[in-house]
């Protein structure tokens, strides 16, 4: 029985850990296309860079927070990871 | 010339490694004796908000408790009594909750707690330079600012010229002060709540959901017929997402709802976790019990303090930005679709 909580526990924050890794993943994925472009965009055009890295700040920082989203939601599922036996 | 400049490098860097040093001592780990070193438990503790305020350790300030019960009127007393004792007269503290001794009595908690006492020092300093700005606009009224007012004015133009007027429109005046209000106040509680021993202001969620809260009224309150109906016949859409079931209403209903949502946990999400990393990496010296990491921990969480003071400003900078663009769409006018080639998008 005991066996059981536990393993629901520990699967829990097996749970956690991957989501924030993953969640990590997609938004270093994400912001490295918005460098890429960016940084072509600026060799391509070097009097439009102060444009073009404005937007890119803008476009990593709403990135960003949809990666936090993600953070925000495993970090509950660790700090409320109670098990009540059943 | 260049020997010169060498030098000068060489004693920045110097400094810097002293001045990182300073970090050990004030994020110090309280735990009682005997216990081993509880992370997570430290990390929460300075996170989170608390009714007395640790400055560092052993420097405790008690802040006032204002409890309302309802039939018995308000009770203000000092958390001394309370917090190390936990119980006080009729009232239990349990973590951070207090209670009345009697489960059926609900208790409500108006204390100074530490992110309310953070909010009065934040606009003790906030207050003042504003008021002076204004008063120095006014007395030099067709020259050029002098003094702090010339500090601040490229920034107000710039709030004005990039992000006001191109997401609002003509009518961005009415605007203008929420979103300066907005802008310095994301800005300035932030940078504050790096400092050491300060509250983490703009991290507490109640704080950036009053702030989403602002903005979504002023937004709905501001919503034009032109607004309304966008979002309850959306144009372009095919009729039958509208009619019978009406899907597509009901998809711009909850827009109205997700989006100040999101800009309250993308401030509370970045503020907190930028602290979570900074108090991890050093609470890594604790973990490993080893002097010698401090040789990485410490540079490594220095960088992580630069890094938040640009998310500090940056975040200011997309709340303020994504909040004006809610503005622009809820008073935008009626207009024809434009030529191809004609349209200059600006950003």
């Amino acid at each position: 029985m005991l066996n059981l909580v536990l393993l629901n526990a520990g699967i829990a924050l097996l749970g956690a850990g991957l989501g924030t890794g993953l969640v990590a993943l997609a938004a270093g994925f994400g912001i490295g296309k918005i460098g890429t472009s960016a940084m072509e965009a600026i060799a391509r055009q070097p009097e439009a860079s102060g444009r073009v890295q404005l937007a890119m700040i803008i476009a990593a920082a709403l990135i960003e927070g949809v990666a936090l989203f993600g953070v925000v939601v495993c970090l509950m599922i660790v700090l409320n990871n109670t098990t009540t036996p059943a | 010339m260049l020997g010169n400049l060498h030098q000068k490098s060489i004693i920045h860097f110097i400094i810097l490694i002293i001045f990182s040093s300073f970090y050990t001592s004030v994020h110090a780990a309280e735990s009682k004796e005997g216990e081993p070193f509880n992370a997570g438990d430290m990390i929460m503790h300075h996170i989170a908000d608390s009714h007395e305020w640790e400055f560092a350790k052993g420097f405790v300030a008690p802040l006032p408790i204002i409890l309302y019960v309802s039939g018995d009127g308000f009770e203000v007393f000092s958390s001394k009594r309370i917090v190390k004792t936990g119980q006080y007269g009729d009232f239990v503290y349990d973590h951070g909750k207090i209670k009345h001794l009697d489960p059926e009595v609900s208790v409500y908690d108006f204390s100074i707690t530490k992110n309310v006492a953070q909010m009065f020092l934040s606009i003790i300093l906030i207050l003042p330079i504003f008021l002076l700005v204004a008063r120095n606009y006014k007395k030099r009224a067709n020259q050029p600012p002098k003094g702090i007012a010339a500090v601040f004015e490229p920034i107000i133009i710039y709030i004005r010229d990039e992000i006001a007027k191109p997401n609002i429109g003509p009518k961005y005046e009415r605007f203008m002060p929420y979103l300066l209000t907005v802008f310095f106040y994301i800005w300035f509680n932030n940078i504050l709540g790096l400092l050491p021993g300060a509250a983490n202001l703009t991290g507490n969620i109640a704080v950036t959901a009053v702030l989403a809260v602002i903005t979504f009224i002023i937004t709905q309150i501001n919503g034009t017929k032109h607004y309304w109906g966008h979002i309850f016949n959306t144009p372009g859409v095919p009729w039958w997402l509208k009619y019978p079931l009406p899907l597509m209403p009901l998809v711009e209903v909850l827009g109205i709802f997700t989006k100040p949502f999101s800009l309250m946990i993308r401030l509370f999400a970045n503020i907190t976790a930028g602290h979570i990393i900074i108090l991890s990496l050093l609470s890594l010296i604790f973990i490993f019990k080893s002097a010698y990491l401090s040789l990485v921990s410490i540079p490594f969480a220095v960088f992580m303090n630069f890094l938040e003071l640009l998310v500090a400003l940056l975040q200011a900078y997309i709340f303020t930005l994504l909040s004006s663009i809610y503005f622009g769409s809820a008073v935008e006018e009626h207009h024809e679709p434009e030529e191809k080639g004609a349209s200059q998008s600006l950003i």
